[in-house]
This record gives structure tokens, sequence and C-alpha cells, in this order.
């Protein structure tokens, strides 16, 4: 099959010298990472694309948590999550399952529990998307799949404006995971539906 | 430019090939047109796509500098496909991935159902793919014993209706919510019995429907929208969540990707990962973007196959202006644009790949096998407005190559012994206007034209071969005065340049 793309890429190849590619577009963006208009950026995307988001400090971690997980009953976190927040899923009696403590949760175990807690890696304000790589703080992608709920803890120094900006944070074979906003369709008329399989609930935490 | 038509090799036949329909588009887009319900749900879901799209690409400052250079990556890996592969092949290989080849549908069939064979499953999740839809994935499977089921809600749709995509990105565009209530009562029986026709509810429904497939399913089929060929990595844009389920659940994922879905490094996903979601859902970012590399231990399918199909895209490759058809990133936003599709509808084409780029595409892929080849009619399929150029993202000059493959079905009609009305007209038109004399009287002879055309001054019906052109569009009647006698009465003195004399006559329409 090789040979036939060789055979194939030659008999089509333009005549004529190929152009360098342009990369006129930037790279940056006019935002500083972490200042106040990059979060206000991302602030907005978020809310137009229905997630929740809050802004608490970091003695308010465990506070603000508890309060984003509300009723849920049962919650599931990765083993790296801050201890603080742990603190604040363990209030009211909650069910606090570590992913991996003594052995990874199944589906099935993972469809039981209401929600998760985690980290993120890196947020890109102008798209409003939060990125997970699988780190010991934001875990197995099917972690953050299941449950309904999804509560991700962002630091302020974690967002970037742009997309180049944002993807240049990553490890490219990491298991990567870009969330913006809760699970969608549109495929009904082309009008946009909120939370289909994904979690339907996000609620975003920007850590000062 | 050469002339690389690409005889196709054995294939299904016409009534099972996902890339050939059964009617030549005129005769599938006139019903079609006749069809107000279609009419009307196509209407009302491109109006509303349009507006968000044009909203969102317009918060861009650097759109066309995006244009330019996803253009530009896209020829670069063209231009480069074998090694970039082959690159792809050491990558995913080095992190536990299995890379396979695959020649044509048959083949590529073959692999999947080889592998989902050794799992010892007899079904499958689907994350919506335009590759395993060309190649008839699902039919050979259930021909196999095993169940395709399709995960994304349009699909679903589609599915569970007995029905065909008919759009890229949106595959049951064509159905309105009340059709889809009733496809959910009638073939769902875990359908809610108070089911109602609000998007909201019918999207709930699916998400029960789908919930115990995903969290029980060994071995997920996905497609992919891009592939990086200095990681190893691929990507899967998607909105619902299904993709996510698909690709991080199950034991065993396969992935089957067109050869031409690589990009060369992981920076230029900051490129796509700008135009792809503006273009196709007109959102800023889609909600969700799955990125892995060959298996992650621990972390999701620890059985990781990669299939590349090459499937006529060969056909294409070897062609420098076809092969820019190869650049598509499946985005959809040609087609939504298009007065044609957006009045015949995605069925007419007849091929999984509707719309402009399905015009330049499909033909490509299964070659034009001339008169009685229903693909040969897809060039034609377009009015040559532009606005598909105009949109899309990676700037595929699609009028440009629609004209080109309109002189080659023309092209691959020439050995016929009986020319058709077409050719034979052309050729008396040339023989007329290669010479003056024969011109002047050719324009006399049009007044005839006035008669016929009466006082509405239109032509509306002419005897074959004219009712080619008449039986779709009215001809204006000719008018009072011709150019030339025009010419000689207000420019007496001014004769200009004397045109050729009949001495380099070409010839005759013998």
């Amino acid at each position: 099959m090789l040979t036939r793309i060789r055979t194939a890429v030659a008999a089509g190849a333009s005549k004529g010298p190929i152009p360098p590619i342009p990369r006129e577009y930037p790279t940056t963006g006019s935002l500083r990472p972490g200042s106040d208009e990059a979060v206000a950026l991302l602030v907005d995307r978020l809310i137009d694309y229905k997630a929740e988001v809050s802004t608490v400090s970091a003695e308010g971690l465990a506070d603000a948590v508890d309060a984003a997980l509300g009723d849920a009953v049962s919650v599931v976190v990765p083993t790296g999550l801050h201890p603080d927040a742990k603190v604040g899923c363990e209030r009211r009696h909650r069910a606090v399952h570590h992913d991996g403590v003594p052995a990874p949760l199944t589906a099935a175990e993972l469809d039981a529990v209401d929600a998760v807690v985690t980290a993120a890696t890196v947020a890109i304000a102008v798209t409003g998307t939060i990125v997970l790589d699988g780190s010991a703080d934001q875990g197995r992608r099917a972690i953050t799949l299941v449950p309904d709920v999804h509560v991700v803890i962002l630091t302020v120094g974690q967002i970037v404006e742009t997309v180049p900006e944002g993807l240049a944070l990553l490890r490219p074979t990491a298991p990567l995971t870009l969330i913006s906003g809760p699970s969608a369709t549109s495929d009904i008329e082309l009008s946009r539906v909120e939370g289909v399989h994904g979690p339907r609930t996000l609620r975003v935490l920007i850590v000062r | 430019m050469s002339t690389f038509l690409g005889v196709p090799g054995a294939r299904p036949s016409a009534a099972d090939n996902p890339l050939r329909g059964d009617r030549p588009f005129p005769v599938a887009a006139r019903e079609a047109v006749g069809n107000t319900q279609l009419r009307r749900n196509l209407g009302r879901a491109l109006s509303t796509i349009r507006a968000k799209r044009a909203a969102v690409v317009a918060e861009v400052p650097d759109w066309e500098a995006l244009r330019d250079t996803a253009s530009a990556v896209k020829a670069d890996v063209m231009a480069r496909l074998p090694e970039l592969l082959e690159q792809l092949e050491r990558n995913v290989t080095a992190r536990g991935g299995t890379v396979h080849w695959a020649d044509d549908a048959e083949e590529a069939n073959r692999i999947v159902a080889e592998i989902v064979t050794a799992t010892g499953a007899d079904e499958v999740v689907k994350v919506k793919s335009m590759a395993t839809q060309e190649i008839g994935l699902n039919e050979y499977l259930a021909e196999r014993g095993i169940a395709a089921v399709e995960t994304d809600l349009a699909e679903l749709i589609v599915q569970l209706g007995h029905d065909k995509p008919s759009h890229i990105l949106v595959p049951a565009i064509h159905r309105g919510r009340a059709e889809i209530r009733e496809i959910f009562l009638r073939e769902m029986s875990d359908a809610p019995t108070d089911l109602t026709d609000e998007p909201r509810v019918l999207a709930m429904a699916a998400r029960a429907h789908l919930r115990r497939k995903f969290l029980s399913a060994r071995v997920a089929v996905s497609g992919a929208n891009f592939a990086i060929a200095d990681t190893g990595t691929l990507a899967v844009v998607e909105s619902e969540g299904n993709g996510r389920m698909c690709l991080t659940l199950p034991d065993t994922l396969i992935t089957v990707m067109g050869i031409e879905k690589l990009l060369p490094t992981f920076s230029d996903l900051e490129v796509f990962l700008q135009i792809l979601p503006r273009s196709s859902t007109g959102e800023r970012m889609n909600p969700y973007t799955s990125l892995w590399t060959g298996v992650t231990p621990g972390d999701g399918p620890q059985e990781f196959h990669l299939v590349l199909l090459d499937n006529g895209r060969t056909n294409a490759l070897a062609d420098e202006l076809g092969r820019t058809a190869l650049h598509c990133i499946r985005c959809s936003a040609c087609l939504n644009v298009c007065p044609v599709y957006e009045r015949a509808g995605g069925h007419a084409y007849g091929s999984v790949y509707p719309g402009p780029i399905g015009a330049v595409l499909t033909p490509q892929l299964t070659g034009m096998s001339g008169h009685g080849d229903v693909n040969s009619t897809l060039p034609y399929a377009s009015t040559l407005c532009g606005a598909c150029f105009d949109a899309c993202p990676v700037k595929i000059d699609i009028p440009t190559m629609l004209v080109e493959l309109r002189g080659r079905a023309v092209d691959a009609d020439r050995d016929r012994t009986i020319p058709g009305g077409w050719a034979a007209a052309m050729k008396a038109a040339s023989w007329v206007m290669s010479n003056e004399k024969r011109f002047a009287a050719a324009e006399s002879l049009s007044k005839a034209g006035r008669v016929v055309a009466g006082k509405k001054g239109r032509i509306s019906s002419l005897p074959f071969p004219l009712s080619g052109w008449t039986t779709s569009r009215d001809l204006p009647a000719p008018p009072t005065q011709t150019f030339r006698s025009w010419w000689k009465e207000n420019r007496p003195d001014d004769l200009g340049v004397p045109l050729p004399t009949s001495a380099e006559d070409p010839g005759d329409p013998s």
C-alpha cells in the first residue's frame, strides 16, 4: 500500500517548489496568563456554555468543594487531589472513593457515584476549555466521565488566553481530555441541548 | 495536468456501495425538492447553523491567517504522506498500539471483524465516523453476527429509523423533532411512554438507552479527526460524551482512519482545533476533545488498533488539483452554505459524502466510468456560486475542481459511438462560431426564437435535444436586434479590426 501511496504522491506532485507554510496567526494573546482579564474571559466563556463558575480563596477551598458538591452523597476523587479538597468532599458524611485504592472503580461502580472532584492541567480562556491530562490530581479518564457532576479546581496560574498557548503546555502523549462546558448535542434541528452522556453538570472553582 | 481517472477495481454493486447511489443526481434531486417536510427541516436547521458559524468566525480576527496555514499544512501532508504515515506507525507501535493498512473497504472491514471476533465480543459501540460509513462496516459486521451500536445521537436516529445519513456532521438533519419522537417510540424498547418532542427530552431518552451499552461494552470502533505523525497521537472531536465513553471504557479500541487525516506535528493542532469547531457546529470549542497515544497503562483501552484506509484516496492523491479534496477536515461548512444542498438534501447525492465536498470527493474516490455512472452527475450538482470555497476552513477550491471534474465526466464519454445532444450541440456551435459569415447567418436565424417565445418573452419548452436545457430552466427570448446590426447602426465609421476570414476555417462538424 505504501508503494501505491508513493506512486500517487509523485504523480500528483506540484510542478513548482512547495512554498513554506505561512504562520501569520498570533500564538500568544494580549492577556497575561493568570491575569484578572484572562480569568474574566474564561468565566464569561464558561458561563456562556452553561458551566457554573465560582472564584474562591485558597483558604476557602474545602468549603467551596463542599458547596459545589451540594446534595451529592457519594464522590470519587483521584489519589493526588489537594488535601483541602478531600476535606470538602468528606463533609456531610459523603462516601468518598479514592480511585485506585485499593483498586480502580469499575464502570458500573462509577455509575453509582454521584460526583467527581479533580484538578486540571490548563484552562484556555478564549474558548472556555479545561484540559485534563491524567496526572495524579486528575485521575483516569473514566472517573471524570461517568459521574453526573464534575467539580474542577483550577488555579489562576493555569489560565491562558489562547488555544496555541494552552496546547504548548501539554504533554502530547498523555491521555488528554479537552472539556468546554458540559456535554451537549445539536443533533436535533441543530438546537443545542446541554447534558447528554458526559457529566451534565460542570462546576468550576477558580482558586486565587 | 495529468488525468488519472483511477479506474475503480472490484467494488460492491451500486445497491450496497456507500459511495454510489442508485440514481443520477438530477433524478434524485427532483424528487427531493418536492418533499416539503425535508425542505422545511433543512431550511430551518441550516439557517441556524449558518448564523452560529458566522458569529463565532467573526470573533477570530486572524481567521484568514488560520485558513492559509491550515491549507498549507494539508498540502505539505499530501506531499510527504508516505514518510508521515511511517512516522505515525512507528510512534503508535512504540506506545503499544497496532497499525493495520487497508487498501480498500473489503480489507478494512475484514481487519476490524477479525479483531472483534478475537475478543469474543458480539457487540461493538461506535463513535460517529465517516470512514466506517464509507466502508459499510456496520452492515459487514451484522452479516457476521456482530451488532454495531451507533452512539452519536444523530447516528442513532438514522440507525433506528433504518435510514441513511444525509449530512456529514448531523446525519439526521433531514428529520424534524416530531419524526424523531416517532422513531424513538417505535424502535427504542426502553423509550418512555410519555416521550415528548422537546429536543431535551429526546436527548435524555437517548442517554438512558445508551447508558447500559456504554457500561458493558468491551470493544469500541471510532474514526479519527486527526492523527499526529510526530507523536502518534489520535484525536476525536465530539460534543455528547459518547466519544469519550467509547474511547475510555471498553478494553479494546479500533480506530479506522483515512490516510489523509494526518497532521505533521502536535503543534499543528493549535490551528485545526481553532478552525474545526467554529466551522462545524459554530462553537468556539466543541464540548469534548479526546487525544490519546497508543495505550496508557491503567487508563482506557489496553488494546489499541489503528486501521489506515486508502479506499480510493490514492486516486485523488495522484492528481495535483484533485488531491486538495483530501485536505477536507469534514466540518460540513460547505454543505451548510450550499444552495443546492439546502434544497436537494444529502440523500440525493447517493454517497455518504454529500454536498459540495462530496461532489468533488466521491467521484475521485470511486472514479467516474462515464455515461451511466451516477457519480458522473455529481460534479453538476452545483451552481458554481462559490459559497463553499469561502466557507471552507482549509480553502479547498471546490468550484474549480467541479469544473475540472465536469470536463473529465465529458472526456470519459468521448468514445461513445453515438454523440449525446450536448456533444452534438457543442460541435455544431464550434462550426458556426468559428466563421464570421456562418455566425452572422445564425444570429439572424435566432429571430425565429422570438416567435417561439411569444408574448411572455420566455421559451419554456423546446424539442429534444434542446429540451435538456428547457426542462429545468426558461430561455429568455432573443433580443430584437443583434449586437452586430446595433454596431453598424450606431458606429457606422468604426468597423474596428477585421475578423479572420474563412481561410482559417478549422473544419466542419462532420
